[in-house]
């Protein structure tokens, strides 16, 4: 499938560039062969060669008509990304259940270096965020800039190498931790030639949005888009301030950032929290911008909302990074801005939130019936709910009490699994049956199924920190009658225990549901295809595409 | 009319994007720049000296294995931060982290302060096994520190690296990094002698892992540990006082009793 749609030059043009990717392996695996570096330059040689064997045994397979290109999308990147997307959630998220239960037995991680806590745990934030997270927006990003722009991808072969290249920054940050290497970034720990990569690709990735934007046969560029653009373009930007280093030397994986201490801590969580706007809300805001209202047949609540709630929060997100750093020996007046901007953020993100929810007022009974759109309803309130507790940890002195608690953890995994997964979960059961011209799911009880473990796990997961954040954040800074504190560390990490072994049941269930999922959609793909006259609306030169469900409605 | 005004951008994706750009940038440049221009914002401490070889190669250990992601290393200014681990953390005590280590989360309690509150033999204990020395604890063991010998013939690269980024070690320093990476795990021999004489008297020579025949992993660490908080004295000398937790019930209990201090 992957080569179906590429003439015999673009075959060959892929192969060239593999055959570049491959000599950089090469050039890696000679300078770092006394380093790990060589392991991965090794393993750079190897997969790009692997995809070169592929592409030559289909040189001379069919080839596609060129003639009917512009009128017809180009799906092929997108139902791999989203397949690659599945796949990583199942790693992300068992890593997860595996981290969950090491804090309550320590000894699974069976005195083997690579499957300690502090090995696994980046790679299950890696695994979730960017393997998950980042192939769905991928994905989605290329199917909603098509049909909103009714044009096809400005590209052939640069889709497949964002998309390709995009896994392997993914492969080798997450093999590079396990064996040892990183940066200690968090959200940014790969070393410095995989985020050198990471730049490529996501050059790539800008100018083949744009591009593709710039034939859109409307005149107006749809809400979705922003957010996908501000994705884009705001995350290159954190990525090269954050990850600026020097090498060791150039056969070194190992490299310093040329921040250090107070300034270094404050591009950090300048980077981190708007990882956590940019990659984790923007990107996700616009796969809500479209499948929603989409799946909903109904539009947009209101365009003046939308306005407001994007600008407000390019703005305001990258003022807040300095909540992160209250009561540190971050100087006060930065810690004050933080705090400011994080409560004014609570407009713009409620202004979205709200702009979903009152999307479906009148669609009520379509939420009760359609599990697909309640995932994405139940989104919707996790992300308003989500904001809301941050907004309110942002502030002094709740923070005083929840930082480096559980209480962080729990509102993280409000996020991500209410918000960031079950919008994607929502996203993908929309656009799997109209990507594979399937006339619905395989199963719509597999998919009940799924959105109640998700549920249900999330809530186990997110009540259990919130309890036992507060409960530890509490036993810190309580003191005894004649002014001594009155618990030990170990006192409060021995009440700790019962919460580790809950949040580790709840995203067991999580799992279980992203499981289920996976078979749905792979049992979907095998299905007999659809009449193939729904098949045939979805063409950008049909008014379908666009229709009224996903225009704003002013 | 505001609106009208976003129907025009809506229509041009540079313009889109540049205006992306704009607002993007402001809070950014508003709150970085500034902590590289005001002097204020680290602390003078003319007696702050960078990590030996030793315990440079310990701190890279330290994030190999991610130890960071359960043990801050940031005490607030907050006083049951102050009354559990020590003084508060001012910014001069990581001016030469290159990347900081504070910390975002305490599965484990914060180092700080952690150097000299344990001896050397605890440590390699509790590294080896934490549930020996500390049997409800939840940290991973790591027995293949004291199994894996340190790589030092890199360590004048490492050094040079940070040198180039603004780190104050010597071009004596860098050629000596191997020699004095060693000479701190072996208290007796010549090697140790140029370890403080290049780091100074404080700098601590010892057979850290308690073997002197072969220098480890484990021998790094330990050193790392040991140095926490002890890189200069100038959280000592800072008189400002920390701040009561800031709810209601602590506030009152705070004031019942005279503030509990070190
Ligand atoms: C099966 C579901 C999941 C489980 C069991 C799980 C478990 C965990 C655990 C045990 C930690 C470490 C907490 C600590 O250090 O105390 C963690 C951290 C984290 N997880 Fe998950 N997780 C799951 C799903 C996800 C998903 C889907 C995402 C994102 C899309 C995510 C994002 C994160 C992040 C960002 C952190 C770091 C939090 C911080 O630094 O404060 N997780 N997770
Ligand atoms: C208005 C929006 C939000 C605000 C003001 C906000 C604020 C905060 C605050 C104050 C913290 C705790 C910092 C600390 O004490 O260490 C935090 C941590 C975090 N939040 Fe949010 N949050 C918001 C929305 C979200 C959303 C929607 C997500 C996820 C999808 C999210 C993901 C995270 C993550 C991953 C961390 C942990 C960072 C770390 O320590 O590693 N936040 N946020």
């Amino acid at each position: 499938m992957m080569v179906s749609q590429l003439t015999r030059g673009e075959r060959q043009g892929s192969i060239l560039i593999a055959a570049a990717v491959a000599l950089c392996g090469l050039a890696l695996a000679i300078a770092g062969r006394n380093d790990l570096l060589g392991v991965h330059g090794a393993f750079v040689l190897v997969g790009s060669v692997a995809l070169i064997a592929f592409l030559l045994s289909r040189l001379d397979s069919p080839e596609p008509d060129v003639s009917r290109r512009p009128s017809e999308y180009y799906d092929d990147p997108i139902k791999v990304g989203i397949a690659l997307s599945m796949l990583w959630a199942i790693f992300g998220m068992f890593v997860g259940v595996w981290v969950a239960a090491e804090l309550a037995w320590p000894s699974l991680n069976f005195d083997t270096a690579w499957l300690s806590f502090g090995r696994l745990r980046p790679a299950h934030t890696t695994g979730v965020i960017f393997g998950f997270g980042g192939n769905a927006l991928i994905a989605t990003s290329f199917h909603v800039v098509q049909r909103t722009s009714r044009a096809r991808l400005a590209g052939q072969i640069s889709p497949w190498f964002v998309l390709l290249g995009y896994n392997l920054f993914c492969f080798l940050a997450v093999t590079g931790y396990l064996m040892g290497l990183t940066q200690s970034k968090e959200y940014a720990e790969p070393e410095w030639y995989a985020d050198l990569w990471l730049v490529v690709v996501w050059v790539t990735y800008f100018v083949l949005y744009l591009r593709t934007i710039a034939r859109r046969k409307e005149p107006h560029i749809y809400v979705a888009n922003w957010y996908f653009m501000a994705f884009i373009v705001v995350v290159a930007i954190l990525h090269i301030v954050n990850n600026l280093a020097i090498p060791v030397s150039l056969g070194h994986a190992w490299s310093y950032p040329i921040w250090s201490g107070v300034q270094d801590a404050m591009v950090q969580w300048w980077y981190g929290h708007n990882a956590v706007a940019f990659f984790l809300t923007a990107g996700f805001l616009g796969m809500m911008y479209y499948y929603l209202p989409k799946r909903a047949e109904r539009p947009i609540f209101s365009y003046r909302l939308s306005i407001l709630s994007f600008w407000g929060i390019t703005f305001f997100y990258m003022w807040a990074g300095s909540h992160h750093l209250h009561y540190t020996a971050l100087p006060h007046w930065v810690q004050t801005l933080g705090m400011t901007f994080s409560i004014m953020l609570l407009v713009p993100s409620w202004a979205s939130a709200g702009n979903a929810i009152l999307t479906l007022n009148g669609a009520w009974h379509k939420v009760r019936n359609d599990a697909t759109l309640r995932f994405m309803f139940v989104a919707a309130v996790f992300y308003g709910l989500s904001t809301f507790e941050g907004s309110f940890l942002a502030i002094r002195p709740v923070n005083s009490l929840s930082h480096y608690t559980d209480w962080t953890v729990g509102h993280v995994h409000a996020g991500a699994l209410g918000w960031v997964a079950l919008i994607t979960f929502g996203s993908i059961y929309t656009l799997v049956p109209s990507l594979w011209k399937r006339e619905r799911m395989y199963s719509a009880a597999l998919v009940e199924v799924h959105f109640w473990l998700a549920l249900i796990g999330t809530l186990i997961y997110v009540f259990a920190m919130w309890n036992s954040g507060i409960v530890q954040g509490l036993m810190w800074r309580t003191y005894t009658e004649s002014g001594t504190l009155a618990y030990s560390f170990l006192d409060s990490l021995v009440a700790m225990y019962p919460y580790y072994i809950a949040r580790t049941l709840g995203g067991f269930l999580f799992l279980l549901g992203a499981i289920v999922g996976c078979y749905n959609i792979w049992m979907t793909v095998r299905a007999s295809p659809a009449a193939a006259e729904t098949a045939l609306k979805d063409l950008p030169d049909a008014r379908w595409a666009e229709g009224t469900a996903t225009t704003p409605a002013e | 009319m505001a609106e009208l005004f976003h129907r025009k951008i809506e229509r041009t994706a540079i313009g889109f994007v540049l205006a992306i750009i704009a607002a993007a940038s402001v809070g950014g440049i508003i709150e970085i720049a500034p902590l590289f221009t005001i002097d204020e914002t680290v602390e003078e401490a003319p007696d702050m000296r960078p990590y030996t070889p030793l315990e440079l190669a310990g701190r890279n250990v330290y994030m190999r294995e991610g130890c960071y992601a359960c043990h801050s290393q940031m005490i607030r200014t907050l006083r049951d931060d102050v009354d559990r681990y020590g003084p508060y953390s001012l910014a001069v005590e990581s001016r030469y982290d290159h990347p900081m280590l504070w910390g975002s989360k305490r599965t484990g309690p914060d180092l700080a302060r952690i150097g000299g509150k344990y001896s050397d033999i605890w440590h390699v204990a509790h590294l080896t096994n934490p549930r020996d020395v500390v049997p409800q604890s939840n940290m991973p063991s790591y027995p293949w520190l004291a199994r894996t010998s340190l790589r030092t013939d890199d360590l004048g690269l490492h050094l040079a690296a940070q040198q180039l980024i603004g780190v104050p070690y010597t071009d004596e320093m860098i050629a000596n990094a191997a020699r004095d990476a060693l000479g701190q795990a072996l208290p007796d021999s010549d090697y140790a002698a140029g370890v403080q004489e290049r780091y100074g008297d404080e700098a601590q020579i010892s057979a850290f892992d308690g073997v002197t025949t072969e220098l480890t992993e484990m021998d790094a660490l330990v050193a790392y540990l040991q140095v926490l908080g002890t890189l200069t004295d100038a959280a000592y000398e800072n008189t400002v006082a920390p701040e009561e937790a800031p709810d209601a019930e602590d506030l009152a209990a705070g004031s019942a009793t005279a503030s509990g201090g070190r």
